[in-house]
């Protein structure tokens, strides 16, 4: 197995990736994502956020160039395994609704074949971590608030210790009290837990809050990465537009 | 002579002919419930085969059932014996309910929960066991409602064939122009249909989750 030159945790090689309809929705994307940083995928809809973070767990296939995950092209991955390394959390959550707080959370190490003490240990654990009371185990996910919900997502994401997480607008339908909440907890979560992180969102505010680096995308193009003083310095027109935006903002205000 | 003269004198007859009913009717249902099922989870994977497998069970359906009981005769094995030929006939019309149900109850869960237990790394047959199936079962089971009423209706015509159930007083009321002994084979086989319509609507519910 390769070593990557620059502990790049994932590499983009001029990506590229096609609908069958022949729209490109990713152009020749080179990116790389550092080992423990929170890389902030940021644009508007359609700007090809959600089609990169999919390509990472193999959700969708690349058209063209080449992906690496720790130094391994993705075509060596066995998926499975691959995405089991991957903790993921979407906008809509996707908790399986007839099961309860534990055994969503429990799944994946049940599957892995954890003995059930362990488990339970595990969910336990996760609660605590994610702000959850540990009698929230036993209830179904349609009882909880929409903050709760999430919650469990994130615990759920990191059940097996997955040394990635790949999260698609997490907190973006959540009131913005519960949004402002969940990403400070975020933020102190990564502080502990180092993951390498890909985030992808369309609300500046919080790419700056939580993100190391800020990917800007444009119409399935890379504007640019940039730390946060780059961005702030930078004079690229789009990254002005979304300061404006941001800046004179109604109702966005946290 | 009156139904009620004719129940009582001929009920350890009735309760065979009943027994008899039950017997085609679950073994049949039972049957179709482990080809369908499988069969409408296959066409979930295997889109290209939705086509010739729904259409296939919906040309069965569509063939009257006397018929049916006819082109199924030469068969070797199965057309050796009745209540063989009329089971397997009572299997084929129990089919598309249930393979329907199957295809649309596991088509019917919320993509977003199938997309988030294919991103955890679920493999294709736990995906299947751990969230479709459970999420689909109440739709399944609706099929199997449907499924098993319409059998036990359809198996009262498998007396024409001699395999017996139900369907023996109905031919022989009318052969005989007696209200009382058509009655004696409809209201027990309707009582039947009636029980497994409010069993399975209970178990439906039961398993609904929302």
């Amino acid at each position: 197995m390769e070593i990557s030159p620059h502990d790049s945790a994932i590499e983009f090689r001029n990506v590229s990736y096609r609908l069958k309809s022949g729209a490109e929705l990713l152009h020749n994307l080179s990116l790389d994502i550092r080992r423990g940083e929170t890389l902030v995928l940021l644009g508007r809809s359609g700007s090809g956020k959600t089609t990169t973070l999919k390509l990472i767990n193999r959700i969708l296939t690349a058209s063209e160039g080449e992906i690496r995950v720790d130094g391994r092209p993705l075509c060596q991955w066995d998926v499975i395994r691959l995405r089991r390394m991957m903790g993921y959390v979407i906008q809509d959550v996707g908790l399986f609704p007839h099961y309860t707080v534990e055994r969503n959370i429990g799944l994946v190490p049940k599957i892995e074949g954890w003995p059930a003490k362990r488990v339970q240990e595990r969910v336990h654990e996760l609660l605590q971590l994610v702000g959850l009371e540990p009698q929230m185990a036993s209830r179904y996910p349609r009882e909880l608030s929409g903050g709760q919900q999430q919650r469990v997502g994130v615990a759920r994401a990191l059940a097996v210790d997955p040394p990635f997480l790949l999260m698609d607008e997490p907190f973006g339908a959540l009131d913005p009290l519960t949004r402002s909440e969940l990403q400070r907890e975020f933020l102190g979560l990564q502080a502990r837990l180092q993951k390498t992180v890909v985030f992808v969102t369309h609300d500046l505010r919080e790419a700056l809050l939580l993100g190391s680096r800020i990917a800007l995308l444009d119409a399935g193009r890379l504007v640019g990465v940039h730390t946060k003083a780059e961005f702030n310095a930078s004079q690229d027109s789009l990254v002005l537009a979304y300061k404006r935006a941001f800046d004179t903002g109604v109702g966005e205000h946290s | 002579m009156n139904l009620w003269q004719f129940l009582l004198q001929n009920h350890v007859e009735v309760f065979e002919l009943t027994l008899e009913h039950l017997w085609l009717v679950a073994i049949s249902t039972g049957l179709a419930i482990l080809v369908g099922i499988p069969l409408g989870i296959l066409i979930t994977r295997q889109p290209w085969l939705n086509k010739p497998i729904l259409g296939s069970a919906n040309i069965i359906q569509t063939i009257p059932s006397l018929a049916l009981f006819g082109f199924l005769l030469p068969a070797p094995w199965i057309g050796a014996r009745a209540d063989r030929l009329a089971i397997l006939a009572l299997m084929l019309y129990a089919l598309l309910p249930l393979i329907r149900n199957t295809y649309t109850g596991i088509k019917g869960v919320d993509p977003t929960v199938v997309e988030a237990g294919r991103c955890m790394g679920l493999t294709d047959w736990q995906l299947l066991f751990e969230v479709e199936l459970p999420l689909a079962l109440s739709v399944i089971i609706a099929g199997v409602r449907v499924a098993t009423v319409m059998t036990v209706g359809l198996a009262t015509i498998a007396a024409a064939i001699g395999a017996g159930g139900l369907g023996e007083y109905i031919f022989r009321g009318l052969a005989m122009v007696n209200n009382a002994v058509i009655l004696a084979g409809a209201i027990p086989a309707a009582l039947m249909a009636l029980a497994a319509d409010m069993g399975f609507g209970w178990l439906e519910r039961k398993l609904s989750h929302h």
